[in-house]
C-alpha cells in the first residue's frame, strides 16, 4: 500500500457561490477513501489545522480544511486573519454551513472519493462540527470539545454564536464527542445536556470525556495539550470513521 | 476555554506593524488562548486598522498579571501627566 500523499492550497466554492482558499490533502492511490472536512478552531487556517489534515491523508481519508476567514483577510497571516474575524464577530452559522457543504462537494467529487463525508472540528469547530452534521447530510462527525452548542456565550460577547442544542433533532449522522473533564466551555454538565438531547432524539452518539484535561487537549503545541487523551482521542476517531466512512 | 468575549475600543492613535506605522483607529482585547504565548490563555490585545486589511495590527498577549501591571502603569502615567497636555490630539490637515 502507497503511503504517498498530496498535500495543497485549492480553490473551492463556498456559501453564496463565494470562492474560498481551502487546504487539500489526498492519498495518492488508486483506492477509493472516505471524505473527511476540517474545521479549523477559532486562531484560524494555521499550521497546526494543516497538519492535522494531512494527518488524516496519511490515515487514508481525502481531507479538506477551508479556510473559514478567507473572505475577512484574504492572503492575511492566519493569526491576523482569526484577529480580523473575531472582530467582525466571527463566522455566521449560515455561512458556515455553506461553506462546509461546499468542502464535502469538493471532497465528493475527486477521482478517489467513495462518495462518503464526515466532519470533525475543535473549539469553535467543534460546535460548528455539529452544526454541520445537523444542517447537511454527512455519514459522521466528531465534535472536539466544541463550546455553546449548550448555553449561551456571555452577554455582551461580539460573536454571533448561540446554544443550537435544539438542532439535535435533525442530526444527520452518527457523532463521536470528545471532552475534557475540566473544561468549563463546554462544561462536564453542558455535555451532559448534549448528550440527552440526543437520547431524547433517538440519535447515534459515542461520548468520550477524559479526566485531567481541560480544552484543546488534542493541540500539541499549547500547555494544554494531554498526550494520554490525544492519543485516546485520535484511536476513538479512527476507529469511528472506520466504522462510518468505510466503502 | 474559548471566552468568546471582546471588548473592541474606537480609538485614535498609531501603531507600528510588519509594514511599518498605520493610523490605528480600534482595539480588540480578549482572553483566550494565544497564538504565541506559553501560556493556555493570555489577555490578548490588537490594535488595528480595519480599513488597511487584517496585516494592520499590533498584537500583544500578556500575562493576566502583566496585562493587570500594564493597565495600571498607563493610567498611572497618564494620571501624572500636566493636564494641559492631555488634550485630545491635533488634527492635521493635508
Amino acid at each position: 500500500m502507497s503511503d504517498a500523499m498530496r498535500a495543497e492550497t485549492v480553490r473551492i466554492t463556498g456559501h453564496g457561490g463565494d470562492e474560498i482558499e481551502a487546504y487539500l490533502a489526498q492519498p495518492l492511490d488508486d483506492a477509493r477513501h472516505g471524505g473527511v472536512v476540517v474545521i479549523h478552531h477559532m486562531p484560524g487556517y494555521d499550521a497546526a489545522t494543516k497538519e492535522i489534515t494531512r494527518k488524516f491523508a496519511a490515515n487514508g481519508y481525502l481531507a479538506i480544511c477551508p479556510n473559514l476567514y478567507s473572505r475577512e483577510a484574504p492572503g492575511a497571516s492566519p493569526d491576523d486573519a482569526a484577529a480580523a474575524a473575531r472582530a467582525n464577530g466571527g463566522v455566521p452559522d449560515e455561512r458556515l454551513v455553506g461553506d462546509v457543504a461546499g468542502a464535502v462537494a469538493a471532497l465528493k467529487v475527486l477521482p478517489g472519493s467513495n462518495g462518503k463525508a464526515a466532519t470533525i472540528g475543535y473549539c469553535s469547530g467543534g460546535r460548528q462540527s455539529f452544526l454541520a452534521a445537523c444542517s447537511l447530510p454527512l455519514d459522521a462527525a466528531v465534535d472536539c470539545y466544541g463550546a455553546f452548542v449548550v448555553g449561551t456565550p456571555p452577554e455582551g460577547a461580539p460573536l454571533k454564536v448561540g446554544p443550537i442544542v435544539h438542532l439535535a433533532k435533525d442530526l444527520s449522522c452518527p457523532l463521536l464527542g470528545l471532552f475534557g473533564a475540566e473544561d468549563k466551555f463546554p462544561s462536564p454538565e453542558q455535555v451532559a445536556e448534549l448528550e440527552q438531547a440526543l437520547k431524547d432524539s433517538d440519535k447515534s452518539y459515542e461520548f468520550h470525556t477524559y479526566d485531567g484535561a481541560g480544552h484543546a487537549f488534542f493541540a500539541p503545541d499549547r500547555p494544554s495539550y494531554r498526550p494520554e487523551a490525544a492519543n485516546d482521542g485520535w484511536q476513538r476517531i479512527w476507529a469511528f470513521l472506520g466504522r462510518h466512512l468505510a466503502s | 476555554m474559548c471566552t468568546y468575549l471582546t471588548e473592541v475600543v474606537e480609538l485614535q492613535g498609531s501603531g507600528k506593524g510588519p509594514e511599518g506605522w498605520f493610523p490605528v483607529t480600534t482595539a480588540s482585547v480578549y482572553f483566550d488562548h494565544p497564538v504565541h504565548a506559553p501560556a493556555e490563555h493570555t489577555l490578548n490585545v490588537d490594535l488595528l486598522n480595519p480599513a488597511l486589511g487584517a496585516g494592520a495590527r499590533v498584537a500583544m498577549e500578556l500575562d493576566p498579571s502583566a496585562a493587570r501591571a500594564l493597565a495600571t502603569a498607563i493610567l498611572e502615567v497618564l494620571g501624572s501627566a500636566p493636564a494641559a497636555v492631555l488634550t485630545q490630539p491635533r488634527q492635521v490637515r493635508t
